[in-house]
């Protein structure tokens, strides 16, 4: 192994530690619900294993309970997970060099933070390597599926997350993240009109759509700015603050 | 525990698990297959980590509660000082502490 393979690795497992540390209550609430509204721990460990993506997986279950109709589950699952959409074709000009099965392995993995961090990599000038992505990916997938078996033999041990503090550690995640991507061009205006967006859309057509819509009006924002013909749309090399 | 699936049950997560794949590809392969990205697409794919995530944040901090909104104020500012981590631990130490005191 090339210390740079080993550098990589060690990078991937860094980030895929403070990831998995965020998420892991979310891995334990997700065991716990599911079994909590009528699915096995085989099916809970299943749905983790194959969606392996938190915040859909929370909605289906929940609407498991509802008895709604298994279309509507699936229509709320995708519109839920569409905002991987955007991310697969934003990180495009980073995995192109890999091969197809490479990038059909490692786009399973595309989740939030394994975008972000993809962003982030390459954002620092970094060339973003298939050991890279699967090492990431893989830190937050094993210990995502072990949490969610925990949770679900645990039940509803964590009967009130708030009562121990983990309901903010999501979202303030997500907002470090957000803050990780500060010296990009029209950021603010984007961040802004994404959040305004998204609240809007909480109050006025209800959850899980809020997302997409909110994700859209900071995409517009941003198309719709005067670009800078001097200067290339992604500052790409620049140093990103804030991170080891 | 009699069963460890249930044929219904299996159905929706073994489509939900293609939907979701599909999402997860589907950006890729569509973007690719443009001959030539136009400026204004680059500049709103550019814009999409932002902009997603912040739909992530901000519906959470309005109408999570005062105590959400405040520790994320506090893990605002904390962000642009700190580390990923760091922060996640002034967020979590904050909340326990105001929650103690606000009963």
């Amino acid at each position: 192994m090339t210390p740079a393979t080993k550098e990589e690795i060690r990078d991937a497992l860094r980030r895929g530690i403070a990831v998995g540390i965020a998420a892991a209550p979310f891995a334990v609430l997700f065991g716990a619900v599911a079994i909590d509204n009528g699915l096995t721990l085989a099916e809970a460990t299943l749905m983790s294993a194959t969606l392996y993506a938190g915040a859909s997986q929370l909605v289906g279950v929940e609407l498991f309970n509802h008895n709604v109709a298994p279309w509507l589950v699936i229509l709320s699952i995708f519109a839920v997970n569409f905002r991987h959409v955007l991310y697969s074709a934003a990180i495009a000009p980073h995995i192109r060099h890999l091969t197809f099965w490479q990038k059909a392995t490692s786009l399973f993995f595309l989740t939030d933070p394994q975008f972000a961090e993809t962003e982030r990599r390459a954002d620092a000038g970094i060339r973003v390597s298939y050991v890279w992505s699967m090492v990431l990916g893989l830190s937050v997938y094993v210990p995502w599926l072990c949490l969610t078996v925990v949770g679900g033999l645990l039940g509803n041990l964590i009967g009130d997350p708030r009562a121990i503090g983990i309901d903010v550690l999501l979202p303030i995640y997500f907002m470090g993240l957000v803050l990780g991507f500060r010296s990009r061009v029209n950021w603010l205006p984007v961040v802004i009109a994404s959040s305004a967006g998204s609240i809007l859309a909480l109050h006025f057509v209800g959850s899980p759509w809020h997302v997409s819509l909110g994700a859209l009006a900071g995409i517009l924002v941003a198309a719709l700015m005067p670009i800078d013909h001097n200067e290339p749309a992604a500052p790409v090399g620049e140093p990103v603050r804030g991170e080891a | 525990m009699d069963t460890m699936f249930h044929a219904h049950t299996l159905l929706i997560i073994a489509v939900g698990a293609v939907a979701t794949y599909l999402t997860r590809v589907g950006g890729y392969i569509f973007i690719t297959r443009m001959k030539r990205i136009p400026p204004r697409a680059e500049a709103a794919l550019n814009a999409v980590p932002a902009a997603v995530l912040a739909t992530l944040v901000a519906p959470a901090a309005v109408t999570g509660g005062f105590d959400v909104s405040l520790t994320m104020a506090v893990a605002l500012l904390a962000g642009f000082r700190l580390t990923l981590l760091p922060m996640l631990g002034v967020g979590w130490v904050f909340v326990m502490i105001l929650r103690h005191v606000i009963g």
